[in-house]
């Protein structure tokens, strides 16, 4: 056992060995690694952000749904108040018009009996004066007598 | 006879104990020897490391890893988490060399598990006569390491406080006083304690990794002995038996051993980042 040249070799094989480690092997495995570890980061932050995303968008579609819902609601309500609306106001018109109606044909029905009971007056009026007549025996000039042939009318 | 077997056992660990050298050593310091084995080995390992984790880096996938890649980067980011632990600053250096420093050892230690015999006959097939599998075995190897790791201290030390905070840290602790006469006779005694503090850093990494290895396949060289008749020992009952001894033997310290392997790769790696986290604070 002894030192010698052996030692100077040894060292300047190290001294070789740890500066190819420091030049080729180190830098670019440690930079892998926390390549990695940055890569892992980022994607757990996007998976965070994604879930919160996806949060704030069900939120958001809930709320969009129960505005719709709200507004079919109200639509609704709007709709059926006008329909109600529309069957008064439709059942006013008939109403009303039934009456005119009504109205129309008792006007009608009472003109239809004064005339035809002018017509039953006249024609009493003429069979009087005629049936008077033949018992007189005598004409009788309705000029003459129109006032008494109105009293007579007006008495039938 | 009993002389001859214990002659055999000893011939046969020594063997093992051999580097595979271009000239024997003349002393316990010889700049001329290379130990072609520990550099070979050492070489091989840094390469099968180097490729490994560099065509992971290369194809580095940010997306979802293969298991090559998954395997890499649990390395990379116990390694990483280690370092954060312990070291306060920034530094680009830290991390690759605590990288570079477990794994490496690791794969050093690791040669340890490949049975003890193995390799060397692989290479007497091919006329190598010694050959020392493990590299940090080699007192030049985990030296190798330890000393780079310590240059790395001062450098690290002097960076962050300056040449003089540096002197400073050696000398004015952990003894100081307000005089100045006092604090001149202090600083000796202050320094010469900083020193073997200082200097044990590197010592203890390179010796606690050395001997923890030496003495794990020193073990593995022993129970290796055991059986050390070969063919012939089968004979006889005792020849058997010492063989299921050893394969059992051998199967249990190769699990602890392990753990063993790990460890010293770990401790070694975790005293560097202290070390240099420590010469990297402001006091």
């Amino acid at each position: 056992m002894n030192i010698n040249l052996t030692l100077v070799v040894q060292m300047i094989v190290f001294a070789l060995l740890i500066w190819g480690t420091m030049k080729w092997i180190w830098p670019p495995i440690l930079s892998a690694m926390d390549e990695r570890s940055r890569k892992i980061a980022q994607g757990l932050a996007a998976a965070d952000r994604g879930e919160q995303a996806l949060t704030e968008a069900r939120g958001k579609a809930d709320a969009i749904v129960r505005e719709a819902r709200e507004r079919a609601g109200q639509i609704i309500d709007q709709a059926q108040h006008r329909a109600n609306d529309l069957v008064e106001e439709a059942r006013g018109t008939a109403s009303a018009e039934g009456a005119r109606i009504v109205a129309a044909a008792q006007q009608q029905i009472q003109l239809d009996t004064t005339r035809a009971r002018e017509d039953l007056r006249r024609e009493v009026a003429g069979i009087a004066v005629g049936a008077a007549g033949k018992l007189l025996g005598r004409e009788i000039d309705p000029r003459k007598h129109a006032d008494l042939l109105e009293q007579l009318a007006a008495q039938v | 006879m009993a002389a001859e077997h214990s002659g055999g056992a000893t011939e046969y660990i020594l063997h093992h104990q051999t580097f595979l050298a271009n000239k024997a050593a003349k002393g316990i310091v010889d700049f001329s020897v290379i130990n072609y084995d520990t550099v070979f080995f050492s070489v091989l390992l840094a390469v099968v490391f180097f490729l490994l984790f560099y065509l992971v880096a290369r194809k580095a996938s940010t997306g979802v890893p293969n298991r090559v890649q998954t395997f890499i980067e649990v390395i990379v980011s116990w390694v990483d988490e280690q370092v954060r632990d312990t070291f306060s600053g920034s530094s680009r250096l830290i991390a690759p060399l605590a990288l570079t420093i477990f794994c490496w050892i690791f794969l050093f230690n690791f040669m340890d598990l490949i049975p003890v015999d193995f390799l060397p006959l692989v290479a007497r097939g091919v006329g190598l006569e010694h050959l020392k599998v493990v590299p940090s075995t080699d007192l030049n190897a985990t030296f190798a390491m330890s000393l780079t790791v310590f240059i790395l201290i001062i450098f690290y030390s002097i960076r962050m406080k300056g040449i003089g905070g540096f002197i400073g840290e050696l000398t004015l602790h952990p003894f100081n006083s307000k005089n100045v006469l006092v604090q001149a006779l202090l600083v000796p005694i202050n320094f010469v304690l900083e020193s073997v503090t200082f200097l044990a850093r590197p010592v203890s990494l390179s010796l606690r990794l050395y001997g923890n290895l030496y003495a794990g396949e020193m073990v593995f060289l022993l129970l290796a002995a055991l059986t050390l008749q070969g063919i012939s020992g089968l004979a006889h009952f005792s020849g058997w038996f010492f063989l299921v001894l050893q394969a059992v033997l051998a199967l249990g310290w190769a699990i602890f051993h392990l753990l063993v392997i790990t460890l010293q790769a770990f401790i070694f790696m975790v005293l560097t980042i202290v070390y240099l986290a420590m010469a990297n604070e402001h006091h």
